[in-house]
């Protein structure tokens, strides 16, 4: 069925080509006189062309060889265009310039050539992502770029990473500026963009990304989409895959009698009466096997692309859909795209180009991370209760509070929140003279983002915190809403929907003007205004019928009185305006120099410091070029640097002025009454923090086949903006209340990147290319606020001493706390000890007196030291892609090092369950000199120290892929040109002595909680096949 | 070229022109909330800044935790050590500069203090009838926040009718407890002033709060003859009467009493999560102080915090009805009910001595919303007329002259109504007296730590207390380096 309509398709489609009057038979090759196979040769003003076959000829028909001119072209080659003038036999040399560096790249308000860039940038080729298989651009970027670090944030579907461009240079918002087709993204909404849209993605780095003024700081990400090409024909791709994913790693937790058997002896220890009396019983309930799941996860795309003498189009359109290891569909994550790229020359003179991106998401989505998260009830849970008790009911965990089933949980958890995305760009570019070019645009990006929560009414055990329910037979609460009037409350359903809306409109003209054939200048210079806002309604309404999903509506709702139901809303705008200009200067080919200036205005900021400046100068020097360049195996050699100021505005609209926005609500007559309250306190100074970079690189080629880059950068972000712990005397711990936001403190990112290359000669029949990249970094906090010695950051365990801090000297979030020496083994020991810790007794962790005084404080910090960072000294990313006959082979590796992890997943409460490390427990003397007696009693090995700093460096095999790309021949009468079939696993294997999940850890609350393991919802191992048809 | 740089120019002036008519474009003001600067222009501004500092009031449940836990009356309790360790630490006296509950306690209070200042700051901007009598209001809650403070941590900066900005924080230093206390007076004596016996509105403050506040502080410092001036006004304007029933005097339906002269509000009627204990509206201690996972009549479940020690238990006289009213014998209780064998509770990790604090408690029919273990609509008695009585009572038996008489006749009021024998006692013995009475009545209530200090009894009463140390809390190590570091620990900590 589907053959012969296939077939009749492309009858259709080529059907077009016409009558034949001459037949002109050729060859294409290189300059080596190697043939190139799959070259488009395209009679020029027609859609008549070949593609090269795998000798490098081609025959085409032409009607008039005498007028008729060809058009050759090769991806990595330069355009050749030959007039037969009545030849019927040519050969046609395509001039390699493997060298990629006569590529356009998008480098802001205009283009430049790898050759000529005076920038640090790295550019990954989105087939290079696409074949990862992977959801998310930004985790697929992981490894692929030197100087660029991504974690994942939660490995939930849908679930987000984060992005950091050469280190952490702030406090508060580190995302960089994300630019699709010049659409502002942010990375939260980087959800929504399908990697197969993507033709390619730049990283501008250095301060060449100053063009982008107070918003480029962070750096910036240029993500180009999929565009035709001119006088090709259609070109039909289709391409899917289908995966099931597992959990990666478990944890190893004590079984049923282990557990049994430490609980005695812990409750022994505080003098309590032991929760056992019997502890043989056997593994119990392995609470991880009950929760993970093998889930699956599809995709279907695909794309239309080509393009006539003067419009060239790429049409998109996807499915995804992958559940969740943890929950499977309650963890749903479902995405479709639908992509227009249009391009057009509406004269001579002017063109236009559109961009459309069309995306409907869909995310069903369970509590995750720490106190509440279904993981966190996972790791938590009993071995000894059983999931369902003999009666069908769900485990009620009795005695922890705060601990409930895990399985009944994720049943009762309805979670889905809904978005449709339009993004798109009008671009009219019109050509004053053949040097001048006026260009306006106008971009969008409107999100339309629903949200609805249905909660039942559930009994998850007496106690519990989540319960809604007064008892298990699922009575509803009453409430009072007058003396003596009572009213049920039932289940609940929460539904909101905000709109978020992004305008720009760019205005901007290129000029390039060459004089006395060797100088030449380029001059951008423009203007942008743009504009966001957002808006949004929320509302609760109470008493669903049936306590059931299917009637989870507001429209629904049974409130007597409507008096439970409540609605909120919000809305916001900010704005920036902003003009530039950028000088570009080119003598020869051998020196190359540019110039920019941008001032932002920024609503973000008060009239005090609302407009900033943003100034950067950049050089190469094409020392290969000069005459007495003598080094022949060194192809190409550039030499670049670069100084610069950017800025970044990211922190909460009027942060500047306090607003009576805090919570100010008390109780008169018993009824809730609010009042006014300052939330935020105001900063009238506030102004954007300026990153000062400087950036020193390379750019080689060795011989045909080998690229190096390497940079040297240092990265001085001043005035940082970021709202940290104020003194208590300010008031603002009061309810709603906030810290004011304040520029204070300077960070530096000091660090080498390095990108080598190797492409074997891919004519020959084994083909290989490598590529490593690598990143050392050094993030130091330079100064903090006048007269702080440190900023507090996230704190340890529930309600717990601080682990983290900003403070001079060390890394941005490093962890302080007290160095452990083993364990006391006897009272003597603790006696004769020279130093004194109040409280130890045997079995007790020692701690180190830091300052010598003989006493262990635990009063100040005066015996904490440094216990790590979470920031990496070094990442790898290792990419190999190897292909013979038909098959192919790539492997993508990334690897971290030298970071480290708070194991902070664990539950400090004497009946949660515990990691099998415990079994080592010290029981008496000489048991064991590293992990501490288990007791009630009051102790504190609980408190922060190096017992609970763990090593994260890892290497992660994160994508391995076998492929089989079928022989010609078998599929030329059904006019297909290819097809690829693969099989690919994703976090097939992870090498890290880390306990924990997953040591590709983000971070949940800034910068000063990086590295702290809550026990987030690890990324899955991935098995998946796929299939990719090009016609 | 030359046609070129005229194109160039004319398009370069086009933008600028288009740039420059924009600028206005980023003057954007914040929609549907009024600017912290620009406020104060109506006398309803007036009265939700007053609601604003209200609001911390609503922290009182950590003095009820702190008050007992720290005292002999009870342990910390709790599902383990760890959890909220602050207090298990408070209740061995072994807490030190980091205690996250000590950390809140002098937080929340300066919050309070902030907000009344941002009120007093204004005071003069307009004049409306009925001014006065919110910034008497005002001025009383800023007494109430820094008598907190003073109470937990000696001397602390003073700040007073206005906001600070960040950068005068480490400016600050540790205003010496007398100046606070005068301060404390000041603020009392002017909104006493002002204040009528009794308020619009149930849960505004009244003169007999104010009265009564100040009689306290007085105590506090030994002023014996101004404190019984001040609380004799109390008690000869008549206004306020013990209730018959000691063992109702903590539940909903019996709020606003006649003995009530200050109460902290709370409702149920919002619910609530620990993310943000401070932004509840329900009260925490009943829930805190509930029976762990209860399964049975009258109470509802809890987190079995703050529980009662055998040594409180004990100390009440045969027959004295508050003994039952204040402390619940959980394990008696459930044998005295009809199907007990059905009634299930557990015993959590951080301490049981088979005692629950009966005043404050999870009961059922007065519950909150989810999670109700926060959001009790209980109201915090901070200051009841029998309070005032004992005090009084304690103001003029060790006054100087001292009117034991008198003294005695307010220990009787309170005795009479729980049914107990008059006290025949003078002088010292009196003065034994009438402390032991303030734990018999007002045991549970956040009270017996403050009073064991005060009195000098802490160091006999308290295992672990010692003195010269443990009168005050250590200032937070976090909050002393905030200020820049330059303020001193409280004494041998």
């Amino acid at each position: 069925m589907f053959r012969p309509i296939l077939s009749l398709f492309l009858i259709c489609l080529l059907a077009i080509t016409g009558f034949a009057q001459t037949t002109v038979t050729g060859l294409v090759t290189d300059n080596l006189k190697q043939p190139i196979i799959g070259a488009t040769v395209l009679e020029k003003g027609t859609n008549n062309g070949r593609i090269t076959d795998e000798n490098g000829a081609f025959n085409l028909t032409i009607a008039d060889v005498n007028t008729a001119i060809l058009v050759v072209t090769y991806s990595g080659y330069e355009d050749n265009t030959i007039a037969l003038m009545g030849k019927t036999n040519i050969t046609v040399l395509l001039k390699d310039n493997t060298e990629g560096l006569g590529e356009v790249m998008v480098v802001g308000y205009g283009t430049s050539t790898k050759k000529e860039f005076t920038g640090a940038s790295s550019n990954v080729g989105g087939e290079e992502l696409q074949k990862l298989n992977i959801p998310r651009v930004d985790q697929a970027l992981q490894g692929q770029i030197a100087g660029v670090t991504i974690n994942t944030n939660s490995g939930s579907p849908g679930g987000g990473a984060a992005i950091r461009i050469r280190g952490l240079s702030t406090f508060g918002d580190n995302d960089p500026l994300i630019l699709v087709d010049g659409v502002v993204y942010d990375s939260e909404g980087l959800n929504s963009l399908n990697p197969n849209d993507i033709e390619s993605v730049n990283v501008l780095k250095d301060a060449t990304a100053g063009i982008y003024g107070v918003r480029a700081a962070n750096g910036v990400i240029l993500i180009e989409t999929k565009k035709g090409r001119a006088n090709s024909k259609p070109t039909i791709e289709l391409s899917t895959y289908f995966g099931v994913q597992q959990a990666a790693r478990k944890l190893s937790l004590l079984n049923a009698t282990e557990y049994a058997v430490i609980k005695n002896e812990t409750f022994a220890n505080g003098g309590d009466a032991l929760p056992f009396s019997n502890t043989r019983l056997g593994d119990g309930t392995d609470w991880q096997d009950a929760v993970f799941q093998n889930a699956n996860i599809q995709n279907y795309n695909v794309t239309i692309s080509g393009g006539s003498e003067k419009t060239t189009y790429s049409i998109g359109g996807s499915y995804f859909s992958q559940d969740g290891i943890v929950g499977g569909d309650k963890a749903n994550f479902t995405r479709m795209n639908a992509r227009v790229n249009l391009n057009t020359e509406m004269s001579s003179r002017m063109r236009l180009s559109s961009v459309f991106l069309y995306t409907n998401e869909e995310r069903d989505a369970l509590p995750e991370n720490g106190i509440g998260s279904v993981l966190y009830n996972t790791i938590n849970a009993f071995p000894t209760d059983p999931v369902q008790e003999a009666n069908g009911t769900y485990s009620y965990l009795e005695e922890v509070s705060d601990i409930i089933n895990p399985i009944a949980q994720m049943q009762n958890t309805y979670n889905t929140s809904y978005v449709d995305k339009f993004v798109g760009k009008e671009e009219i570019a019109f050509d004053i003279t053949k040097n001048l070019t006026f260009t306006n645009r106008f971009s969008y990006n409107f999100a339309l983002v629903d949200q609805k929560a249905f909660s039942p009414l559930v009994w998850y055990g007496p106690g519990k915190a989540q319960n809604s329910a007064l008892n298990a037979n699922l009575d509803p609460t009453q409430v009072e809403i007058a003396p003596g009037t009572l009213i049920d409350r039932g289940a609940s359903v929460y539904e909101a929907r905000a709109t978020y809306s992004d305008l720009n409109f760019e205005s901007y003209v290129n000029h390039e003007y060459t004089f006395r054939l060797i100088h030449r200048l380029k001059t951008t210079a423009g203007i942008s205004v743009f504009s966001r806002n957002g808006k949004g309604l929320g509302g609760t309404a109470f008493n669903i019928p049936n306590n059931s999903i299917e009637y989870a509506d507001i429209s629904a709702n049974l409130a007597p009185g409507g008096f439970l139901n409540n609605a909120n809303s919000f809305q916001f705008q900010e704005r920036l305006l902003s003009t530039f200009i950028r000088t570009e200067y080119r003598y020869g080919t051998k020196y190359n120099g540019s110039f920019i200036l941008r001032r932002d205005g920024s609503s973000k900021f008060g009239p005090n410091n609302r407009y900033g400046i943003f100034p950067t100068v950049s050089g190469s020097w094409m020392f290969s070029e000069e005459d007495f360049y003598g080094l022949d195996k060194i192809k190409f050699f550039k030499v670049r640097m670069s100084y610069g100021i950017s800025g970044n505005d990211q922190i909460p609209n009027f942060a500047y002025r306090g607003l009576l926005n805090g919570e100010g609500v008390y109780v008169f007559d018993d009824i809730i009454t609010s009042g006014a309250a300052i939330g935020r306190a105001g900063n009238p100074d506030l102004k954007w923090e300026t990153t000062r970079q400087f950036n020193i690189g390379t750019d080689l080629k060795v011989g045909k086949r080998f690229d190096l880059t390497a940079n040297y950068f240092i990265k001085n972000t001043r005035d940082l903006l970021f709202q940290p712990d104020v003194s208590g005397v300010l008031g603002t711990a009061g309810p709603g209340s906030y810290p004011p936001i304040i520029n204070a403190g300077d960070v530096s990112n000091k660090g080498v990147e390095l990108e080598l290359r190797y492409s074997s000669d891919f004519t020959k029949k084994l083909r290989w290319s490598t590529s490593l990249n690598t990143t050392y970094l050094k993030n130091e906090v330079l100064k903090t606020p006048d007269g702080v010695e440190f900023l507090p950051g996230a704190s340890f365990g529930v309600g717990g001493n601080i682990a983290t801090r900003f403070q001079e000297g060390y890394a941005i979030g490093y962890f302080i706390g007290y160095e452990t020496d083993g364990v006391y083994q006897t009272q003597a020991e603790i006696d004769n000890s020279s130093v004194v810790q109040d409280g130890a007794k045997p079995g007790d962790l020692k701690f180190v007196d830091q300052n010598g005084d003989g006493k262990i404080s635990f009063n100040d910090d005066s015996d904490q030291k440094e216990l790590g960072s979470a920031i990496p000294t070094f990442t790898f990313g290792y990419n190999v892609n190897v292909s013979y006959q038909g098959f192919d082979f790539s492997a993508n590796l990334y690897s971290a090092i030298g970071q480290e992890i708070i194991r902070n997943y664990e539950r400090q409460q004497p009946y949660a369950n515990q990691l099998t490390y415990n079994i080592n427990r010290w029981t008496g003397p000489e048991s064991t000199n590293e992990n501490p007696r288990l007791t009630t009693d009051l102790n504190r090995n609980t408190i922060f120290s190096d017992y609970y700093v763990e090593k994260g460096s890892f290497l992660r095999f994160k994508n391995i892929q076998l492929g089989y790309t079928l022989p010609k021949r078998m599929l030329s009468k059904l006019k297909i040109q290819s097809t690829r079939i693969y099989i690919a696993a994703n976090n097939l294997l992870t090498l890290t002595n880390y306990q924990g999940f997953d040591p590709d850890l983000g971070s949940f609350g800034g910068a000063l909680a990086a590295g702290i393991d809550y026990g987030f919802y690890p990324q899955a191992r991935t098995f998946m096949t796929g299939l990719a048809i090009k016609f | 070229m030359k046609k070129t740089t005229i194109q160039l120019t004319s398009i370069c002036l086009t933008l600028a022109a288009l740039f420059a008519s924009c600028e206005k474009f980023l003057d954007l003001n914040p929609l549907y909330t009024q600017d912290a600067e620009n406020y104060f222009e109506t006398p309803v501004d007036y009265d939700r800044a007053l609601i604003g500092a209200y609001d911390l009031l609503q922290s009182s449940f950590i003095t009820v935790w702190i008050g007992e836990i720290a005292s002999d009356n009870s342990i910390a309790g709790g599902e383990s050590v760890t959890d909220t360790e602050g207090l298990h630490e408070i209740d061995n006296m072994t807490q030190d500069a980091v205690n996250n509950e000590i950390r809140s306690v002098f937080r929340w209070n300066y919050a309070g203090i902030t907000r009344v200042n941002y009120l007093l700051e204004n005071k003069n901007k307009i004049d409306f009838e009925g001014k006065d009598k919110i910034i008497a209001q005002a001025y009383f809650l800023r007494a109430y926040y820094y008598f907190e403070l003073v109470k937990y941590f000696g001397d602390v900066p003073l700040v007073v009718d206005r906001r600070l900005g960040a950068d005068e924080v480490t400016k600050l230093t540790r205003t010496p407890k007398g100046e606070v206390y005068a301060q404390i007076e000041t603020d009392l004596r002017n909104a006493e002033a002002v204040l009528d016996w009794s308020a619009a509105q149930k849960g505004r403050i009244t003169k007999g709060a104010c009265l009564s506040l100040l009689g306290k502080v007085l105590l506090y410092q030994n002023k014996f003859t101004e404190a019984a001036t001040a609380l004799d006004r109390v008690i000869s304007e008549n206004q306020y009467q013990l209730i018959d029933d000691y063992t109702k005097l903590f539940s909903v339906a019996n709020e606003g009493n006649s003995e009530t002269v200050f109460d902290v509000e709370y409702s149920g009627a919002e619910g609530g999560s620990y993310g943000c204990l401070i932004c509840l509206e329900g009260n925490a201690a009943p829930g805190f102080h509930g029976i762990r996972q209860y399964n049975g009549p009258e109470y509802g479940d809890g987190n079995s915090y703050n529980l009662p020690t055998e040594k409180l238990y004990n100390s009440f006289a045969a027959g004295d009805i508050r003994r039952e009213a204040s402390v619940l014998d959980i394990d008696a209780f459930i044998a005295a009910q009809p199907n007990s064998a059905n009634i299930t509770y557990a015993v959590g990790g951080g301490g049981h001595t088979g005692y629950y604090n009966n005043k404050y408690i999870k009961r059922q029919g007065e519950i909150g919303l989810p999670d109700n273990d926060l959001t009790s609509p209980v109201n915090y008695r901070v200051i009841r007329y029998a309070d005032v009585l004992l005090m009084a009572a304690e103001a003029h038996n060790r006054a100087i002259p001292a009117n034991d008489a008198k003294a005695r006749e307010y220990l009787k009021l309170v005795r009479d109504r729980v049914n107990m024998p008059e006290i025949n006692s003078g002088g010292t013995q009196l003065t034994q007296d009438i402390w032991a009475e303030r734990q018999y009545e007002l045991s549970g209530e956040g009270h017996r730590f403050f009073d064991l200090v005060r009195t000098g009894e802490a160091a006999k009463e308290i295992p672990g207390f010692v003195t010269g140390k443990h009168e005050l809390f250590p200032l937070p190590q976090v909050e002393i380096d905030l200020a820049g570091g330059n303020w001193s620990q409280n004494a041998n900590y």
